[in-house]
């Protein structure tokens, strides 16, 4: 909402109020307008699902909806989506805590090492494990991987707030006696409240559209079962009704967060003294932490990249025809980086209005965005053949150009976290001193707001990148006909059980994603926090952004 | 860095674009290819070569690229629509959207497996059989009938692929053999001997009873052959078993191709369905990766070994099998869709 909420510990009170007062001279209409027109596309695949359920018909749709099997996919995709939000809450938090505040050894080497998985396809961890441990299914195979794939949406937001919060509240809690869990609990968890609630809602949206690794491990959700309809149903209405059922998941996950993160905040007039920290000293649980953190590793990044060498290293022949993996690799770095870009301009002005102007219909205008992410890539897909068939005469159709549009609109929620957290935590006061030094609304904006932002928007572009990179189900419908991306390569020999002639795309993908994973890890490890920084009462004088303070507010 | 995003966006989507989208002297066709990419590649190749038209082929589940043409509608780019069964073309033939196959491209004699009212024709034909792994059971245990699976001496040792699409001829076949309730009933109690082995697909199927995983399950022959190509005989623990001649799960299904009605290059995309027809192109098939059975049946195939004359299927006819409407609603009672 303002800036203040990235802080955890609240920095709402006089300088929030200062600002907002300072903020407000009047309704940037401009601003307004680009907003609501990128917002209302990217809402678009979300009304033809209603069109289309509305022509399937409420009579067709009750039988399908109201019986066993679908009572059985909505508690497996609740059911998975609840304990893969909580264990990713409990990993991303307590592997936060030990590289942020603990002198855990090599704290530098995790705080990268930790941050990559998020690089790694679910579908590709999901089959790593599959080709490791065949017998691998069912609810807890598919919890192992997906925790091991999300988690670090959590982690990200959380090693952010713990970096800036103010360590005071902790040596206060300790030194009236209560005990080091009751104050990590109460205090370091109290804190971190709204990082790790904004990290949750992110994976719970992931978890809820997944389709490749469930269709590997052979688990059945909603999702799944939309999926099922378009293969085998002959019945797109059919499965854009489910997909409703899947929308709507999402805005109870959307509202729960709200309910739970509540309004209230610790009654805090500043945001403390950001100083340097002592780390916590582990003593002789170091060994253990140390154990702890390798393990996460090993079993998050180890078994997918393990299992990509031995089957590349073990060969094999296929009976699928050879393709060009570096022609897959330049469309899929193409398309993905092209979608960064666009996604992330596109989330300035929603991001930048959603900060600077926050009002209730403006929220509500961000937050209907996230929704699109419940929904499946190839219904997003469908939508945009139907948006393209109807209005456009099928221009645009199976072009570079309305792919990375398609990207762009189901990653757009990320980008807008990022650039919202960013924004957030650049001070008001530079752009102040720009309009009242007489220079013009833009030049304010191009020359103080955008370097100030910067690292958010990279931010941003690197998680549209990386999610991007590795979409399957709508690449498959709108990619240009004869290209092929590394993952639309690696899943037709992956379905094929062509298992070692898949192994190098998935090799590649990792190698594609971990690059960014990687910088953004550095990146962020870079951060000040650590280091003694004066005071500053807008909380917007440290330089912590973008991805820092990604899902803090969200 | 919004504007430098805009300039990016113009330097990235150029290098996005794929190489040979056009060109060729005799102009260039889109083909829809829901076959396995291991029949097509050859072909296409063949048909390149041969009459100077370039091929595009854009390759996905069938029933999405049945999907996607009718969304598509009048401007949908395929050309030509290649399937590996038979209902996705017959569900594209219900709304009108396939032109008629030239009638030179058909054989003289009337073939059971091609379209009824020649809006396709038959490429290619695949059998149902049993796959077994060899240390579970020895093929005097096998049953001779898809019915007996439903009995409880098969519990936990039947895999099954409720959602793969080659399933449904199956279901179509028993429902017309012994009628809805029935087959909802045999339905029911195959998903309970199933347990836990419900798989996604054939090829999920395949690998799990050749892994000793389950003991046995039903797929079309040549998942197994695909498999054995890949792991070499020593790494085959499994073997295929026909069921007795005429039962309801003994069913060939076919694969075939169309023209779109909407396709701007009727000459070519007709010319290319003739191709497949062709014994050049049977010929291909027979002795490619696929292991299919090609439809002429003057092509011989080494595998599978059994000459595709000598099967001895049940009767059931392509309209019967229709779009599998009625197999999809059972399968959806019976909660396996």
């Amino acid at each position: 909402m303002t800036a203040g909420r990235g802080r955890g510990t609240g920095s709402d009170g006089l300088a929030g109020a200062r600002r907002r007062h300072a903020v407000r001279p009047h309704t940037p209409w401009l601003l307004l307008g680009v907003a609501v027109a990128v917002s209302a596309f990217v809402v678009l695949p979300l009304v033809f699902l209603v069109v289309q359920a509305v022509e399937f018909g409420w009579g067709a749709l009750e039988p399908l909806l109201f019986r066993r099997l679908s009572a059985h996919l909505i508690w497996n995709s609740l059911s998975l989506m609840v304990v893969v939000m909580v264990l990713s809450a409990v990993v991303g938090t307590l592997a936060a805590w030990f590289v942020e505040r603990t002198d855990l050894p090599g704290r530098r080497l995790w705080a990268v090492a930790v941050v990559i998985p998020l690089g790694i396809p679910d579908f590709v961890v999901s089959f790593g494990w599959h080709s490791l441990f065949p017998s691998l299914g069912g609810f807890w195979a598919a919890v192992l991987v997906m925790t091991l794939a999300v988690y670090p949406l959590v982690y990200l937001p959380v090693a952010a707030n713990l970096r800036g919060a103010d360590p005071a509240q902790e040596e206060v809690s300790r030194s009236l006696g209560t005990g080091r869990l009751m104050t990590f609990w109460r205090v370091t968890v109290g804190q971190a409240r709204v990082a790790v609630l904004g990290g949750m809602v992110l994976v719970g949206l992931v978890v809820l559209a997944e389709f490749g690794a469930f269709e590997i491990l052979g688990f059945n959700t909603l999702t799944t079962e939309v999926y099922t309809e378009f293969q085998v149903g002959l019945d797109p209405p059919a499965a854009c009704a489910l997909s409703l059922v899947l929308v709507l998941l999402g805005v109870l996950l959307l509202g729960g967060e709200g309910a739970l993160r509540g309004r209230n905040r610790p009654p805090r007039l500043g945001s403390g003294v950001a100083r340097a920290l002592r780390p916590v000293e582990l003593g002789r649980a170091r060994p253990v932490a140390l154990a702890g953190i390798a393990l996460l590793v090993g079993l998050a990044l180890g078994v997918p990249v393990g299992a990509i060498l031995s089957l590349i290293v073990q060969g094999g022949s296929g009976t699928l025809p050879p393709a060009s993996i570096w022609s897959a690799a330049v469309h899929t770095f193409g398309y993905s980086a092209s979608a960064g870009l666009l996604a992330t301009a596109a989330a300035l002005p929603v991001g930048l209005l959603a900060t600077r102007f926050a009002r209730l219909q403006v929220q509500f205008l961000e937050r209907s965005n996230m929704l699109v992410m419940a929904a499946p890539g190839l219904v997003i897909a469908l939508s945009f053949v139907y948006v393209t068939e109807h209005f456009l005469d099928s221009a645009l159709y199976q072009t570079p150009a309305l792919l990375v549009v398609t990207y762009a609109v189901m990653f757009f929620p990320l980008a807008v976290v990022s650039v919202r957290a960013a924004v957030a935590r650049s001070p008001v006061g530079l752009e102040e001193v720009g309009h009242s030094l007489g220079v013009s609304r833009w030049s304010v904006f191009v020359r103080v707001t955008l370097p100030l932002i910067g690292p958010g928007l990279a931010a941003a572009f690197c998680l549209v990148f990386l999610e991007s990179a590795t979409e399957l189900t709508a690449t498959l419908v709108l990619i240009p006909t004869n290209a092929q991306t590394l993952a639309t390569q690696f899943w037709s020999y992956q379905s094929n059980l062509s298992y070692s002639q898949a192994a190098p795309y998935a090799g590649m993908m990792l190698l594609i994603a971990a690059v960014p994973s990687y910088v953004l890890g550095r990146w962020f490890d870079r951060l000040p926090g650590r280091a003694p920084v004066a005071p500053n009462p807008e909380g917007g004088g440290d330089a912590v952004p973008a991805l820092a303070r990604t899902m803090v507010g969200s | 860095m919004a504007g430098a995003g805009v300039a990016g966006l113009a330097l990235l989507a150029p290098a996005a674009t794929p190489a040979g989208a056009s060109g060729g002297g005799g102009g260039s066709i889109t083909l829809y290819n829901g076959q396995h990419v291991q029949t097509t590649d050859a072909i296409v190749a063949a048909f390149e070569k041969k009459t100077g038209i370039t091929v595009n082929v854009r390759s996905d589940d069938e029933d999405v690229l049945a999907d996607q043409i009718v969304t598509e509608g009048r401007h949908s780019p395929a050309d030509v629509f290649f399937t590996e069964n038979s209902p996705p073309l017959q569900y594209l033939a219900s709304k009108g959207l396939l032109a008629t196959v030239k009638s030179s491209t058909f054989p003289s004699t009337q073939r059971r497996f091609d379209s009824p009212r020649s809006k396709w024709i038959g490429v290619s034909a695949r059998v149902s059989v049993i796959v077994y792994n060899t240390s579970l059971l020895t093929p005097s245990q096998l049953p001779t009938s898809v019915m007996q699976l439903a009995q409880p001496t098969w519990k936990g040792k039947i895999a099954l692929a409720g959602s793969e699409t080659d399933f449904q001829p199956i279901v179509t076949s028993v429902v017309r053999r012994y009628g809805t309730h029935a087959a909802l009933r045999w339905l029911d109690a195959l998903k309970a001997n199933a347990t836990d082995h419900l798989y996604p697909d054939n090829e999920t199927i395949t690998d799990e009873v050749n892994r000793g995983q389950v003991a046995l399950g039903v797929i079309n022959q040549y998942y197994w052959y695909r498999l054995q190509a890949q792991l070499g005989a020593s790494g085959m623990h499994s073997k295929i078993a026909y069921f007795a001649p005429h039962d309801p799960g003994y069913v060939i299904d076919v694969s075939g191709a169309a023209v779109l009605r909407s396709s701007t290059h009727q000459a070519a995309a007709q010319k290319f369905v003739a191709f497949l027809a062709s014994h050049q192109a049977q010929e291909i098939i027979a002795h490619s990766d696929s292991f299919e059975y090609p439809i002429d049946s003057g092509v011989k195939t080494a595998q599978p070994e059994t000459p595709f004359n000598d099967l001895e299927p049940n009767s059931i006819s392509i309209s019967q099998l229709g779009t599998g409407a009625e197999a999809i609603k059972l399968l959806q009672e019976a909660q396996l869709l």
